[in-house]
Formats: structure tokens, C-alpha cells, sequence
């Protein structure tokens, strides 16, 4: 492989991994401040694609770049509607009960959400380019990228990253997420109420889940089952990471985007097995991930 | 005494029995179980021909039903997939005792239900799986495919890649990657290394079934820059597949194939550029050259895209062969039964062999040896037409099925290997839109 192939494996490797960190990072959020493995992350995912995708086509019309806010917004609502509903309705009932009760409840929200969208967007592929045509191609050593996803995207991602960094470490909000997350028990011991610390949390990792959606909606089509594909996907980034670890998510995805490209130039038959063999790889090495720690459980 | 009471007892018995085969008494309606995906990505496929399913035994019975007799349906969706799909299938024949059934979209679920149906002796048509080697490996009697398989279907897309584009040097291939994805790409360059043993193949990609990005495949594309890029992905992957290859200027840079791309044609609608080789997997295109006059033709194409928003694709034609093919079987075995009502064996035996007309393309043979549809090809490459808000075929080619399908009897991949470059001289008649 030349540098010029290497060039070009590195940017669609970068490419890929910011739009796989959006979608897992929620996920790894979620589960390291509530320990519930959301299984109806991917449906979220494909919720947020297919709301910014409808909401991309309506407002089109009147003026492309109305087609950008309609991303954010499409990420907002179905974060605070179907996030919030997931949390309030059906995860907080089984707060302190066995884990297999959330995972199960969760499970069942992916099926049922699984087929509200059929029902609501039908089976027929869904395309929503717009937000991606607004912007202009590059050439790199003459082969032609969408500035779309070589540059918003990871720009995005890095964002998100710092941001969310940010904001847990250095906000009083992000103290008090940290607090529950370390002991929620101490936490709530000193006026923090726990209850709405969860909600929140949960609502900004649905989000973030459909941001994942809603930034890949314009590149790819919508279709029925795209959520089972991504939550495969997130599990794999998330445990590989350290499930609660943002750094490890961002990192593990970095990994798996720039493996998967240049297995995609040196040997594409092994292109599928790329996340999964780095997640078997880190864990036989690290079992609670590359970022994760040995927890203390409390008898 | 004893002897002649013994013998008119049994001519007794004989006469009644022949008399309950000979004159059975109409049933109250032909169930039809179908098989087809109602879940997951091949609903594209799947959904569409329920409808068209519907639509035409609404049709049937309103015209008097088959024989006198109403059809009524009931569907399994095959995205349940594995035990769930047999299990239904089974109950389906068992409990609500289906006349026929017709299965299946996925060459998967096929190769499942096919000694299913073999073994509870229920006549099957498969309807729209395409993998040639389910007909290859045994001789089967109930069970008969009502269209084409794999390799007409590749070969036809070659044949008029050789045609029209003979001086190609380099090829790559991009195909989702499971059985069908890998099984149609065996039968191409297979075809390709016997008729133009010259060409180089840069770059066989197998993407992941489902992938939602392929920019790493377009960039590899784009520094290899092959003549021809070969596809036979569907539904959501190849719209993914050409929207992408589109922004980055590689459906510009080379000349790609579209396969099975006829019934994606409607949804790419203006990002699909022109020149693109699109085959049909059969005999049918919605304004088929051959057809496009015809009043009943168009009749059912306006009430398919007044039903469900959109002109019919393949998967609706290929269920409406299977109905065609149904009816053709019922007639000739009533007829062959001197106008009373068959029995299921006879049926059975009256479906071997058939041809029928199917009203939208040219006639399906199911040839006798091995059950296999012997169904015409039609190619095309796309053209914008005023009128039109997606790209229609032009410069269309029907290729002869008695030609392009492997003779009974021999694996399709040994007969491949014996083609030579004069195979591609043969005379094939070309339709303008």
C-alpha cells in the first residue's frame, strides 16, 4: 500500500469512526450513569434518522440549509419524547431490580419501536441527501470526498467529545451526574435527587443516539431493521471501550474506523469482522475494556 | 358364491373410488398459502407483492375465480426467518389444509421449504427465489419455479455489457455480502473469464448485507478506476450504494451494472445518472416494448400504481407469474379430467411442462425435466424521458431463455465454462423507450 492509498484509508477511516462514536458514546452514557444496557438504542438511532430525514424533505422546499436545524431538532425530539418515555414509563418501575428485567424491557421497546416505524415510514428506502449536497466536494490526490463526511462529521464528533468532557467535568450538572454515578446512594444522602439525574442522563444519550441517526441520514438510505444493525455495532464499541468510558468510546471507534478502511484496501474479505476481533482482542487482554476499571461491589 | 360376492364388493369399492377422482366435487374456494418478507430490509420485495397478490385474486374472483372456484390467500412473512418460517409454512399446509402454496422471495428460505413442501406433498411454486442450484441437485414433483433463476438472469446483463461495451479491460465488483451476493457474482465472472478470458478483475468487494456506508469501497473505486463496476445489491444497500458512488463522481467514471436494479429505478429518480446497464431479473419492465399497447397490460400497472403509490417492480410480475402459472395448472388439469374438478395429484401432474402467458412479458415454460421457468431477459440502460421523474430503460434487449438458461441436467457453472466469445454473436432484437 502507497501513501496515497494510506491518505485515503485514513480519511475514511476518521470519516466512519465520527459517526460511530455519536451512536455509541449515548449508549456508553447511559450505561455508566444508569447500568442499564439500552437494547432500544439502535431503534433510536433509526427514529432520529427517519424524523430528520421527513423533516429534511418538508422544509427543503423553502431553503436547503433549514435542512441542518431539522437534524438538531429531528436529535432533540426523539431524545426527549421517546428517551424520556423509555426512562420515565418503563425503566424507572425496575430501578433496583434484577438487570435482566431492564434488559428485557428494553428489548421489548426495540420490537415495538421496530414496528411503529414500519408503520409510520413504511418499508420502501427512505433518502434524504440534502444537508450533504449544500456542501462541496474535496479532492484528495484526486479522488473526490464529500466535505460532508470528511469534515463536518469528525468535526462533529470532536465536538461532542470535548463537549461532553466539558460538561461533566467542569458544570455543577456534570458534578452532580459524576456524583450518582459513583454513589448514588451518598448522592441522594445530600439532597441530589437521583430520579431526575437518571432522566436526564437518559434523555441526552437518546439524543445523542439519534444525532447518530439523524448526521448519517443524509449519506445513507433508511430502512427497515437499520436500528438492529447499529445496536450490534454500539455494544461492540462500548464494551471494547469500557462500557461508561467516553474517552475509551471515542478512542475504540478511532480504532475500528481506521482497521476497517485499510482492511477494506489490504483485504476486504475480513472487513466485517473487524469490530468484533478488536473486541475479542481487548478483552482477552483488558476484560473490563480499554478504558474500563475493576469495580468494588458492595455486600 | 363366496367369490362372486367378494368380487362385486371390490368392483363396488372400485367404481365409488373412481368415481370420488373422477368427479370430485368443486371445493369451496383454492387456498394459497404465500411466503414473503413483511419485516426487514427485503421488504421492498416482499411488501409490494402482497399487493400485487391481493389485487390479482381480487381480480380472479371477481372474473368467476379459477374453474368456478374463488381463491383466497394467506401470507407468512418470511423475516421471521429459520424454524419460524418452517413452522408456519407447516401449519399453513397442515392445519388450513392450502391447495398450493408459493415460496419464497429469499433462495434461503427456499432451499428450507422446498423438501417441506416435498415431503407433505403440497405443490409449491417458487415464486421469486432465484438460486439456480435448488433445481440443479434433485428432481423434485411438487415443487416448480414459475420464473427464471440466477444464471439467465447474470448472463443477460453480460451478454449486453459484451455487446455494447465490448472493449472494457478492468472490472470490480461491489455485492452484499451473502449467499445471493456471492452466488450471482460466481455465475458473471465465470460467463466473463469464458467469453473475454482478457479482462482483469481489480477489485471483488463484499461489503456487509445491510451497510449503511460504502465511502471506503467508492474510494477505492475511484483510485482503481475500473472500466465496469458490477452490482447485483437491492433495495436500501444499492440506493445507498449509487447515492454515494453518484456525489463522489464514480458513477461517472465508470460504467456500472445494475443488475437487479429495475426495481430501484423509481426510487433513485433523478441521482441516477444515465448510461447505467440495468437488467430486470425477467421478462418485465412497466412499459415493456412488447407490451406497452397492450390495454390489460396497462390496466394493471395504473391499478397497481393507484393501490400503492408506485409502478409495479419485479417481485409484483413474479408473483403474478405464479398465478398464471396457477391458473394455466388448474384449467389443463380440469380439462385433462373431462371438465370435472382434479385432485391435487393431478394438478400436480398438469403443472409439469406448462407454458403460460403471463400478460406482461413473454410467455414462462416450465420446463419438464427439472421444473425450472424458462423466462426471457430484458436489459436496458437508463435514459432521462420527458414525463418522467426517475430514469427509464432504453435500448432495451430481450434475450431468448432457451439460449441463456443451462440445459437441464448440468450444473450451471460447468455449462458456463463451455461458453465461448461467439456465444455473444447471437441476434438479439433491441427496443428503444
Amino acid at each position: 500500500m502507497n501513501t496515497t492509498l494510506a491518505t485515503l484509508a485514513v480519511l475514511d477511516g476518521i470519516s466512519y469512526a465520527a459517526l460511530v462514536f455519536l451512536v455509541s458514546v449515548g449508549l456508553s452514557l447511559i450505561f455508566g450513569v444508569l447500568r442499564v444496557v439500552n437494547v432500544a438504542h439502535g431503534s433510536l438511532y433509526a427514529f432520529g434518522a427517519y424524523l430528520a430525514a421527513t423533516l429534511s424533505l418538508a422544509v427543503a422546499p423553502i431553503s436547503p440549509w433549514l435542512t441542518y436545524p431539522a437534524l438538531i431538532v429531528a436529535s432533540i425530539a426523539i431524545g426527549v419524547i421517546c428517551g424520556g418515555f423509555i426512562e420515565r414509563f418503563l425503566l424507572r418501575p425496575l430501578y433496583g431490580r434484577d438487570d435482566v428485567l431492564q434488559l428485557l424491557i428494553t428489548f421489548a421497546a426495540f420490537m415495538i419501536m421496530d414496528n411503529l416505524q414500519r408503520l409510520i415510514w413504511g418499508v420502501q428506502p427512505i433518502f434524504a441527501a440534502e444537508p450533504l449536497k449544500l456542501l462541496p466536494n474535496i479532492s484528495v490526490f484526486g479522488v473526490a470526498y464529500t466535505s460532508y463526511q470528511v469534515i463536518l462529521l469528525p468535526l462533529v464528533a470532536l465536538l461532542t467529545l470535548l463537549g461532553l468532557r466539558y460538561f461533566l467535568r467542569r458544570t455543577l450538572a456534570g458534578a452532580v451526574i459524576l456524583a450518582v454515578t459513583e454513589d448514588r446512594e451518598a448522592s441522594t444522602a445530600i439532597g441530589i435527587d437521583a430520579k431526575k439525574v437518571y432522566f436526564v442522563t437518559f434523555v441526552i444519550g437518546a439524543s445523542f443516539a439519534a444525532l447518530g441517526g439523524a448526521l448519517a441520514s443524509p449519506t445513507t438510505s433508511l430502512v427497515p431493521g437499520m436500528g438492529a444493525d447499529m445496536i450490534v455495532l454500539s455494544f461492540a464499541v462500548a464494551a471494547t471501550a469500557g462500557l461508561g468510558q467516553i474517552e475509551g468510546t471515542a478512542l475504540t471507534a478511532l480504532m475500528i474506523g481506521l482497521t476497517r478502511a485499510f482492511i477494506i484496501y489490504i483485504q476486504p474479505e475480513f472487513e466485517v469482522l473487524v469490530p468484533y476481533l478488536l473486541m475479542v482482542l481487548v478483552l482477552l487482554v483488558r476484560p473490563f475494556g480499554l478504558f474500563g476499571a475493576v469495580q468494588v461491589r458492595k455486600i | 358364491m363366496k367369490f362372486l360376492k367378494t368380487a362385486l364388493a371390490a368392483t363396488a369399492a372400485t367404481v365409488l373410488f373412481a368415481g370420488s377422482a373422477l368427479a370430485q366435487g368443486k371445493p369451496a374456494e383454492i387456498k394459497v398459502g404465500i411466503t414473503t418478507f413483511l419485516s426487514g430490509p427485503a421488504s421492498v420485495f416482499g411488501v409490494p407483492a402482497k399487493a400485487a397478490a391481493e389485487m390479482i385474486a381480487e381480480d380472479l374472483n371477481k372474473k368467476g375465480g379459477i374453474g368456478g372456484v374463488p381463491v383466497k390467500l394467506s401470507f407468512v412473512d418470511e423475516g421471521a426467518g429459520g424454524e419460524a418460517l418452517v413452522s408456519n409454512y407447516r401449519r399453513m399446509v397442515q392445519d388450513d389444509k392450502v391447495d398450493a402454496t408459493f415460496a419464497s422471495i429469499s433462495s434461503g428460505s427456499c432451499n428450507q421449504l422446498v423438501p417441506v413442501a416435498e415431503d407433505l406433498k403440497v405443490m409449491n411454486f417458487m415464486w421469486d427465489c432465484g438460486a439456480a442450484s435448488i433445481l440443479e441437485t434433485k428432481k423434485y414433483r411438487y415443487n416448480f419455479r414459475t420464473q427464471a433463476n440466477g444464471t439467465p438472469e447474470m448472463l443477460a446483463v453480460l451478454l449486453y455489457l459484451l455487446k455494447t461495451k465490448p472493449n472494457f479491460k478492468t472490472i470490480a465488483v461491489v455485492n452484499q455480502d451473502y449467499a445471493w451476493g456471492r452466488e450471482s457474482w460466481e455465475i458473471f465472472s465465470t460467463a466473463l473469464k469464458a467469453m473475454k478470458p482478457d479482462v482483469q478483475v481489480v477489485a471483488e468487494l463484499f461489503p456487509k448485507f445491510g451497510a449503511p456506508d460504502y465511502s471506503t469501497e467508492v474510494s477505492r473505486l475511484l483510485a482503481l478506476r475500473p472500466d465496469v463496476v458490477f452490482t447485483t445489491s437491492w433495495g436500501g444497500d444499492l440506493d445507498t450504494l449509487v447515492r454515494q458512488s453518484g456525489q463522489r463522481g464514480l458513477l461517472q467514471q465508470s460504467t456500472f451494472i445494475l443488475a437487479i436494479g429495475e426495481s430501484s429505478i423509481q426510487r433513485l429518480g433523478k441521482d441516477l445518472p444515465e448510461g447505467l446497464i440495468v437488467g430486470a431479473r425477467g421478462d418485465h419492465w412497466f412499459l415493456h416494448p412488447e407490451k406497452k399497447g397492450d390495454a390489460a397490460f396497462k390496466a394493471f400497472n395504473e391499478a397497481f400504481k393507484a393501490k400503492t403509490g408506485a409502478w409495479p417492480i419485479y417481485p409484483v410480475y413474479h408473483m403474478a407469474q405464479a398465478f398464471a402459472a396457477l391458473q394455466t395448472a388448474y384449467d389443463k388439469a380440469i380439462k385433462a379430467n373431462g371438465g370435472n374438478w382434479p385432485t391435487r395429484e393431478q394438478v400436480v401432474d398438469a403443472t409439469a411442462g406448462i407454458e403460460f402467458a403471463t400478460g406482461f412479458g413473454r410467455p414462462v415454460t416450465l420446463r419438464p425435466e427439472d421444473n425450472q421457468g424458462l423466462e426471457a431477459q430484458l436489459v436496458g440502460v437508463t435514459k432521462t424521458v420527458p414525463g418522467y421523474d426517475f430514469k427509464l430503460l432504453d435500448n432495451m434487449m430481450i434475450f431468448d431463455p432457451k439460449v441463456i438458461t443451462n440445459p437441464a441436467g448440468i450444473r450451471s457453472v460447468e455449462w458456463l465454462k463451455t461458453l465461448k466469445p461467439e456465444f455473444v454473436k447471437m441476434d438479439v432484437p433491441t427496443f428503444k423507450q
